[in-house]
């Protein structure tokens, strides 16, 4: 049985339409990577399996729950992009609040062990450096044991060492068991992360399919070309359907 | 579940403190202005109940602040700049975070009530039975509840950047035109016509009358006008946050 799941799912807000009917699956311990440019959908499609908008038409679930009930809030964790977090917080302040909202959090050297931020701790979060502030909402995320994480582009604005960094306590979640959906407009991050890929466009998956074969299918050795051709392929039928 | 209220209050109320622009603005302006036209300008000779009336309205005017300031600021850039989202997809029992925000509003406004009576008792001369004390404390303290949901609806509809200036805005000329900074007998007429129809006014009158200082109207007619306002800005607040909810993303 998938933990989470998207069944013809549509948004639309106002006249502008955001999903145009997507099926997802995630499957229990795999690591899906949603691409697509900016745009195209994907915060949207978080939004709905996290309960934070209802879809216009179709059917959302978490691990069999609606997603904004209480059950699948405990059983998943959100790394979502903000553009401020509170400041005048220690980071250990930060985590043991979430850790509170959970019946059976980690223990908070666990969570800041897995998300690499030993030794600051105590520093407020106003201090911290960007890939420092960016574990630490990975380190929100993970703190309640959950079985799914949410990971809307984690790594947007980060430097290659830093990237990198959160790339490995990503890998160490699913290692432990840990189901992902990543969000993410860098190719190279599903590449080097994902066990199957989602490619989303203009609100429609286009392609579906491990790294590889989105790369056969794009017909290229690499993953951005083959996304490129993907992309303009769906750009070019969909002004045939409109002559 | 009380773990979980009591997490979030601990936290939301390191967060402020540490928040020199929230510090200050709610602690020192209520004890400034009252020392200026409390203390410094009040006539040389003047009665005891202009140094009671000023303790009863400069209390009203500091839970003001302390509850717009953490409702209506402190809601706006959470919400604004993302973080409330984060909060919302958390289990976080929505409960707790508003518990939190007015655990702040009661203990910055009531540490703030506390050291006007220090200073109203030391050198204003404030002279009243002990039971009138607590009761003014607790009738200030009561606001706020009407203007927390005032925050509420400031929160959900001011930006984030702006929503301090907006707070400001709402707040300053409440606390005059209510006749907060100066008794309402010495207000321009127009204003006194005006008054009624403030929240402001009506928590100065309840407080005032708790003292038995001469003021307007009755308790029950205070209340229940704070009621009604209470009531218009619950209403207000849920309106514009469904209409905030629908916002448009990628």
């Amino acid at each position: 049985m998938p933990v989470a799941m998207l069944q013809n799912v549509a948004k639309t807000y106002g006249a502008v339409t955001a999903l145009r009917g997507i099926d997802l699956t995630i499957e229990p311990g795999e690591l899906l990577a949603v691409l697509g440019p900016n745009g195209a959908g994907k915060t949207t499609a978080v939004r709905i399996l996290l309960g934070l908008t209802a879809p216009t038409s179709g059917r959302a679930e978490l691990f069999g729950h609606p997603p904004s009930s209480h059950p699948a809030k405990l059983r998943r964790g959100a790394m979502l992009q903000v553009a401020r977090v509170p400041e005048t917080l220690r980071v250990c302040e930060h985590i043991e609040l979430f850790s509170s909202y959970y019946p059976k959090p980690l223990k908070l050297e666990e969570t800041v062990a897995a998300a690499g931020l030993g030794g600051v701790e105590k520093r407020l979060f106003g201090d911290l450096s960007g890939g420092q502030k960016q574990r630490l909402l990975f380190a929100l995320a993970i703190c309640g044991n959950p079985d799914l994480l949410f990971l809307d582009e984690p790594t947007v604005g980060l430097d290659v060492a830093a990237r990198r960094g959160l790339w490995t306590h990503i890998r160490g979640f699913v290692e432990r068991g840990g189901s992902v959906l990543l969000t993410t407009h860098y190719l190279d991050e599903a590449d080097a992360l994902a066990d199957r890929i989602a490619v989303i466009d203009q609100g429609r998956i286009i392609a579906q399919g491990t790294p590889a074969e989105i790369k056969q299918r794009g017909a290229s050795a690499g993953l951005e070309d083959a996304f490129l051709s993907l992309v303009r392929q769906n750009a070019s039928s969909i002004e045939e359907v409109l002559q | 579940m009380m773990h979980v209220y009591w997490m979030e209050t601990r936290t939301e109320l390191l967060k402020f403190a540490r928040m020199k622009s929230y510090a200050l603005s709610t602690i020192l302006y209520p004890l400034m202005f009252y020392c200026f036209f409390g203390l410094a300008m009040a006539p040389q000779n003047s009665t005891a109940p202009m140094a009671r009336y000023l303790i009863a309205t400069y209390g009203a005017f500091a839970i003001m602040g302390s509850t717009l300031y953490a409702f209506g600021a402190g809601i706006a850039v959470e919400r604004g700049l993302g973080w409330l989202e984060v909060k919302r997809a958390s289990p976080m029992p929505t409960g707790a975070y508003f518990f939190a925000k007015g655990a702040v509003a009661v203990a910055f406004g009531s540490t703030v009530i506390l050291l006007l009576f220090a200073l109203g008792a030391t050198f204003g001369h404030v002279r009243m039975a002990p039971v009138q004390w607590v009761l003014t404390f607790i009738g200030l303290v009561a606001g706020v509840v009407p203007f927390g949901l005032l925050g509420l609806t400031i929160g959900n509809l001011a930006g984030p950047n702006s929503a301090p200036a907006t707070v400001n805005m709402i707040y300053m000329p409440l606390a005059f035109c209510g006749g907060l900074w100066i008794p309402f007998n010495f207000l321009p007429k127009a204003v006194q016509q005006l008054a009624p129809l403030l929240p402001s006014y009506h928590l100065g009158q309840i407080a005032l009358a708790v003292q038995n200082t001469p003021g307007k109207g009755s308790i029950g007619g205070h209340v229940a006008a704070l009621g009604a306002f209470g009531l218009i800005f619950l209403g207000t607040a849920w309106l514009a946050q469904s209409r905030g909810r629908e916002k448009m993303y990628g």
